[in-house]
């Protein structure tokens, strides 16, 4: 959502907390500046909101739906509510989920100790997984001179597309099929390393949640990732 | 397989095709890749390249909007294409006697080309025509009542095409289907053609919407939204005539629903004259008919019909002669994908896009396609609303129920003697119309009933006696959705079509979100190994309805909300099918 400068001011609940907001602000950007936690995967400050993920569900009282925080305005007298048991239980759903498809066995993983699922899992207690393993096998793609990506590890949050398209302006990335059948693919699906588009910024590696895009040559745990540039980015363009 | 592939790709054939594109903008990108695959049989990378490059579509994104719909083919594929269904109206009348004919005929399994490149043959879901279960289509023409015997005459072509079956009184918006030529401009208007557009036209727009209003019309294509109140948000909504749309809904790719199909095919002026009457109610000149893939000849008599009612100034610039009413109708043709009937999905698939929904709000009456305002109705709706506007509202009014005003087309299929499409006043029973049906096959009895599709909801033999309202849909708890009453009798094998529901959900899901993309694939999972792989185990009845509610509760669009419907309402009536 784009924030207006000269925006109305409006008043609302968080957790039973009144705060004040620009109209049009999301309840995310509302809840960030007032020190609450929601947690997030496919929304990344800088990027355009996708939606996708759907762990930053709130309730809104008066409805039985839940909202994407990302992407849901505040409005005036809204109360949401961002933990509550019924919330906790279907973003673990969520993460049970994400789990039980793919391969995320975090010991072996490069980006161990700096992954964004592993770190989401952990804060909201995520132990076990409850729905029953597939992990279908699918492949890993290290033609690219700097970069890996293994799409066992690729929650499909979309942020490598978007970063690729909208910020460094290559449009490489997308996606592909439907259902647990999408893939992030490099133009017509060809192998990264053969791709005319790429630029090799490595952007797509610094906005990845997980370990599914890494540079070579690290050894498990030892991926840390970048993004402080992204929304300085962003507003370099906007201007 | 290998017959098309070796032959190098002969760019000139696309040559002549690629210059009517040049300049245009990404919408364009459906109609070329369709044209492109009529040359081809599918689409090489050689034409996806050329595609990309002469509408200026990144190569990635041509890649993944052809590998989103099933209809485009990104490996050799042969330019005929014969499915069967393989979705439930048809698994109950015989549809695996037929598969198994046909494959046994062409000597091909489903996604196999022959070996001279000449044929494909698939099983697909619904193809929209369940009163004629079980169906197929050779290539474009569509065949329905196969059976095993009848393989050879429908692959060679000469098996006869299905008519829409009609039923029901008053047939106050299907009266003219069967009697008329569809074809006929001349016809239509003898038959009440454009009386009902003339009539409201005597009113001012804002008038139009206090009809509409009073007429109490609710979507028919499952969001049950006053047509009166979105006509009225997207009239007031900030724009020009020149930016705002007229979109008709015409994917209808529920399982189990074959209502619009017959006015595509029997009746297409009529949705011709009530989206004119829209545009003049909303002011806006862009229309749209977004009709799928797997609806060949409704195409094909829709783009007839729209190009004669422009040869006779009943579209275009100062319509029916009256001075700045302006509207043109472009027809959309999808290429086999559910999701593109979710409305913000239909706008993507105009824009050139994957079919992802988009979050609401913002509302398509103000944010639809392009971004711009667009009134979207399903194909029933705009044509009870031309109704209405022909017969007025106080002879609307007289049929039906207070909240569930006038007449309401039901898809009756199944185990039943006499499945059609019946329009009816609201308030008959399920058990009247399943008797208007001639019932079940003598000796049989209702195992259950399926109502508003597979987003819909299972009822039992005790629940026969509701009614079919919006009110008394809400008090049974089911939905009344697109009109889906498909009847199972005691011979149906319940948990192979849980898990045919599952697979149809699993099949389209669109992935963008994850509930869904990944609930939908566990769901199939466990129902299949349910249906046919060793059985129910302990903690499946659980599994399935942990999934089933985060599906309901968190899924971003319609789809994986509704994903896990009716497989809970079976749950709920019939514990022992899951455990
Ligand atoms: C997955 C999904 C599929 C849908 N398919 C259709 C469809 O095929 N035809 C249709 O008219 N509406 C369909 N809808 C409903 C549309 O989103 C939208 O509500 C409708 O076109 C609005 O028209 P109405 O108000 O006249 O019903 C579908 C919705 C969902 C979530
Ligand atoms: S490295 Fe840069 S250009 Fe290449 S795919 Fe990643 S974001 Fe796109
Ligand atoms: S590769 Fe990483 S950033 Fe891209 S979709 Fe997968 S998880 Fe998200
Ligand atoms: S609910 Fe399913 S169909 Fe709808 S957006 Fe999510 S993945 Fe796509
Ligand atoms: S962060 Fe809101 S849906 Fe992903
Ligand atoms: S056409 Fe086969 S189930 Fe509808």
């Amino acid at each position: 959502m784009k924030r207006q400068t000269q925006a109305r001011i409006i008043t609302l609940k968080i957790d039973g907390v009144d705060v004040a907001a620009r109209e049009h602000e999301t309840i995310l950007e509302l809840a960030q500046e007032n020190n609450i936690f929601i947690p997030t995967l496919c929304h990344l400050d800088g990027l355009s909101e996708y939606g996708g993920c759907r762990i930053c569900v709130v309730e809104v009282k008066g409805s039985n739906r839940l909202f994407p925080a990302c992407m849901t305005p505040a409005t005036e007298g809204m109360e949401v509510i961002t933990n509550s048991e019924r919330l906790r239980l279907y973003r673990f759903s969520i993460l049970d989920m994400l789990f039980s498809e793919r391969n995320h066995v975090c010991s072996v993983c490069v980006s161990n100790g700096h992954c964004d699922l592993q770190y989401l899992s952990a804060k909201l207690g995520m132990t076990r997984v409850e729905v029953p393993y597939l992990n279908p096998k699918v492949d890993v793609d290290a033609s690219h001179e700097h970069f890996i990506m293994d799409h066992n590890r690729c929650i499909l949050c979309q942020r490598c597309v978007r970063v690729c398209g909208e910020i460094e302006g290559a449009f490489t990335k997308g996606v592909m099929g439907r259902g647990v059948n999408t893939r992030i693919i490099h133009d017509l699906n060809g192998a990264w390393g053969d791709s005319d588009t790429c630029t090799s910024c490595g952007k797509c590696v610094n906005v990845c949640p997980t370990g599914a895009l890494v540079e070579k040559g690290k050894s498990a745990g030892e991926m840390v990732k970048r993004r402080d540039w992204l929304p300085y980015l962003r507003l370099m363009q906007e201007d | 397989m290998e017959a098309t592939s070796t032959h190098a790709i002969d760019l000139t054939l696309l040559e002549s095709v690629l210059v009517r594109y040049y300049g245009r903008s990404r919408s364009a990108l459906l109609p070329l890749l369709h044209e492109a695959q009529a040359i081809y049989g599918w689409l090489p990378r050689e034409v996806q390249e050329a595609v990309s490059r002469t509408l200026r579509v990144p190569l990635a994104d041509v890649h993944g909007v052809v590998e989103f719909y099933a209809m485009f083919y990104n490996e050799p594929t042969a330019r005929r294409v014969v499915r069967v269904c393989e979705d439930i109206a048809c698994t109950l009348r015989g549809a695996d006697a037929v598969a198994q004919a046909i494959e046994a005929e062409l000597g091909l399994q489903p996604g196999e080309t022959s070996a001279d490149g000449r044929v494909t043959y698939e099983r697909v879901p619904c193809l929209g025509m369940c009163e004629h279960a079980p169906n197929g289509l050779n290539g474009t023409r569509l065949a329905g009542d196969l059976t095993a015997t009848a393989v050879p005459d429908f692959l060679a072509g000469v098996h006869p095409e299905p008519e829409p079956k009609i039923y029901g009184t008053p047939l106050l918006k299907l009266g003219r289907i069967g009697k008329m030529d569809p074809l006929s401009f001349k016809d239509y208007l003898a038959h009440d053609g454009y009386v009902g557009l003339r009539r409201v036209m005597q009113y001012t727009p804002e008038q139009i919407i206090q009809i509409m209003e009073s007429s109490a019309i609710l979507g028919r294509g499952g969001a049950m939204f006053p047509i009166g109140l979105k006509w009225k948000f997207t009239r007031g909504a900030p724009g020009t005539p020149a930016e705002k749309h007229i979109v008709a809904n015409a994917d209808e790719s529920e399982p189990g629903t074959f209502k619009d199909r017959a006015i595509l095919e029997g009746d297409p002026y009529s949705l011709i004259e009530a989206m004119s009457m829209a545009a003049y109610v909303v002011g806006a000149e862009n229309g749209w008919i977004f009709v799928r893939g797997e609806y060949p000849r409704a195409y094909e008599r829709l783009c007839h019909a729209v190009q004669r009612a422009q040869e006779e100034g009943y579209l275009g610039r100062n319509m029916l002669g009256r001075q700045g009413f302006h509207f043109n109708i472009e027809v959309r043709l999808g290429a086999g994908a559910y999701i593109c009937g979710e409305e913000t999905a239909l706008f993507e698939a105009i824009e050139g896009k994957r079919g992802f929904p988009r979050i609401k709000p913002p509302f398509p009456t103000t944010n639809g396609l392009f971004q711009q305002p667009t009134a979207i109705n399903n194909v029933e709706t705009l044509v009870a609303a031309l109704t209405v506007a022909r017969i007025g509202v106080d002879e609307w009014l007289r049929f039906g129920t207070d909240e569930s005003a006038g007449t309401k087309w039901f898809c009756l299929s199944g185990h039943i003697q006499r499945p059609g499409l019946y329009e009816l006043p609201f308030g008959v029973s399920i058990r009247e119309l399943i008797q208007m049906g001639g019932g079940v096959r003598p000796g049989k009895h209702i195992q259950a009933v399926l109502i508003g599709g597979a987003a819909g909801a299972f009822i039992g033999p005790e629940q026969l006696d509701a009614p079919l309202t919006y009110e008394g849909a809400r008090q049974h708890g089911f939905p009344i959705g697109s009109g889906v009453v498909m009847v199972l009798d005691e011979t149906a094998d319940m948990r192979r079509i849980l898990y045919k529901l599952s697979h149809f959900f699993a099949h389209e899901s669109c992935g963008k979100c994850f509930p869904c993309q990944i609930g939908t694939q566990r769901q199939m999972e466990i129902l299949q190994r349910i249906s046919h792989d060793g059985g129910p185990r302990p903690g499946d009845r659980a599994a399935l309805m942990d999934i089933g509610f985060t599906m309901t509760q968190t899924s971003l669009c319609g789809l994986g909300q509704t994903a896990a419907s009716a497989i809970m309402s079976a749950i709920q009536l019939w514990p022992e099918l899951v455990g």
